[in-house]
């Protein structure tokens, strides 16, 4: 049976990890590559760099980061953050990146998704979607949710279920789907939103933003119907570990991958 | 002279099985020359993306008699993913081109690929377990029903029950390895499997070293 994925996700900025303060044991916490062992040795299924870079001319650092990253976790690697063409992704897929999660660049451009699935198979493209609530106050049989682009910073008037069929027609992996609402709450993922795109789509959705709690991670794979979840502040303020995690969602009955598997 | 051959089919993922093949301790080399790989010692076959796409590559590179040659001569084998799925006679998964033609594999293992059935997310993308229908070296020190990482839409189903090394369940029980003789496939991709994955790396290089 396919297991609940438990993936840390890290944010890089000039190649180096912005969030983090349990990492005592660790030499340099802001090494990306040193986390990244860390999450692998911990038991975490993926790993995610959302590169947050905001320079163009430095954003060179984050294809060294994947290269040293891919010598040394044997774990998949997806790599977020600012690729605007097939050639970078071709460039982070030859360091060593199995998955790039696409955004705003897609929202501008729809026929990136297709360009990238041809070229590399679909399994390679993961689709971000930023959403954001349109009506707070909404009654629950009546939600909608629109698209943000740049980090969640703009509105773009696209429809977050809509778009995510898109993205699935025209070529996406996956989805990484994250509640701008939820986003940093640690109140909770919005699983109205994960399971109106889960029902949605056929491709896997990957949950992101709220998580605070182990219960909060297991409404998001039940009630949201989710197949992984995305995790950073819980993991970096070090209030959970993957184990944790693990052991939580087993006891409830849904399957993950062993620690020492 | 390496006594490993990567075979350079323009996949992305190209680059992870040579780094996990270097982290245990096997010196492959990278090669899309026919001469080279008509006569390695031992292959890697690695792939992703289309089935179609990877038949006319291997085509045009003049590889598919060179791959052919190396299975003939009995030499270790070990497809990954895709390059698993091209050891089959033919697939459902068609070239746009060529849209109600099943595409052609080497036909190493007798047997078709196929899409997975609506219903179940698709692609089949996570960890999953891998159950060994038998004992065998590729899986020495692998627990049965260790977890592997998969990402993949369609799945192999050989002819023979003789060609079955292990077996995944997904809405219903796949194919997840096949062997003949010392041709092995395997559907997940063990460069990206953690320990297990690095395990049965490291066994396919004792099954290259104890036959060199």
């Amino acid at each position: 049976m396919l297991a609940k994925r438990i993936i840390p996700c890290l944010d890089v900025r000039d190649g180096r990890v912005v969030k983090g303060t349990r990492f005592i044991n660790l030499k340099d916490a802001g090494d990306p590559v040193e986390r990244a062992e860390f999450y692998n040795r911990e038991g975490a299924d993926e790993i995610v760099f959302l590169d947050i870079t905001a320079s163009f001319e430095k954003r060179r650092a984050i294809v060294e980061v994947v290269e040293k990253t891919a010598d040394a976790v044997f774990i998949p690697l997806t790599v977020g953050g600012g690729i605007d063409t097939v050639e970078f992704m071709q460039e982070l897929l030859q360091s060593g990146a199995d998955k790039v999660s696409l955004n705003t660049a897609i929202l501008k451009n729809p026929g990136l998704i297709q360009a990238g699935a041809e070229r590399f198979g679909n399994q390679c493209i993961v689709v971000a979607i930023d959403a954001r609530r349109v009506n707070q106050s909404a009654p629950a049989d009546n939600l909608q949710w629109e698209v943000y682009s740049h980090g969640g910073r703009y509105p773009t008037g696209r429809d977050a279920i809509e778009w995510a069929i898109e993205a699935e027609r025209l070529g996406a992996g996956e989805i990484l789907l994250t509640s701008m609402d939820a986003d940093g709450t640690l109140d909770g993922y919005d699983t109205a939103l994960l399971a109106a795109i889960t029902g949605a789509v056929g491709i896997p959705v990957i949950a992101s933003g709220g998580a605070g709690t182990l219960e909060h991670l297991y409404q998001a794979l039940t009630v949201g119907k989710a197949h992984a979840v995305l995790a950073a502040s819980i993991l970096h303020y070090g209030t959970y570990s993957i184990k944790d995690i693990k052991n939580y969602l087993a006891a409830k009955g849904l399957p993950v991958r062993p620690i020492n598997n | 002279m390496s006594s490993l051959v990567i075979i350079d089919s323009e996949c992305a993922n190209l680059n992870s099985i040579y780094k996990a093949a270097r982290k245990v301790a096997l010196e492959p080399v990278i090669s899309d020359n026919p001469h080279i790989i008509s006569s390695a010692p031992a292959i890697i076959f690695p792939g992703v993306g289309s089935f179609a796409h990877a038949a006319s590559l291997l085509s045009k590179k003049k590889l598919t008699e060179a791959l052919l040659e190396a299975i003939a001569r009995g030499k270790p084998f070990l497809g990954i993913c895709l390059g698993m799925q091209l050891l089959f006679s033919k697939s459902e998964e068609t070239s746009l081109s060529r849209l109600n033609e099943p595409s052609e594999g080497l036909n190493a293992v007798p047997g078709e690929v196929r899409r997975f059935p609506a219903g179940l997310p698709i692609p089949h993308v996570g960890w999953n377990r891998v159950d060994p229908v038998f004992e065998h070296p590729l899986f020495a020190g692998i627990n049965d029903g260790a977890y592997f990482y998969f990402t993949h839409s369609y799945y192999a189903r050989p002819e023979h029950k003789d060609n079955l090394l292990g077996l995944t369940e997904y809405g219903f029980s796949f194919t997840s390895a096949v062997i003949s003789g010392n041709l092995y496939g395997v559907q997940f991709h063990p460069e990206k499997s953690g320990p297990a994955g690095l395990r049965l790396l490291s066994n396919f290089g004792k099954i290259i070293a104890d036959q060199l």
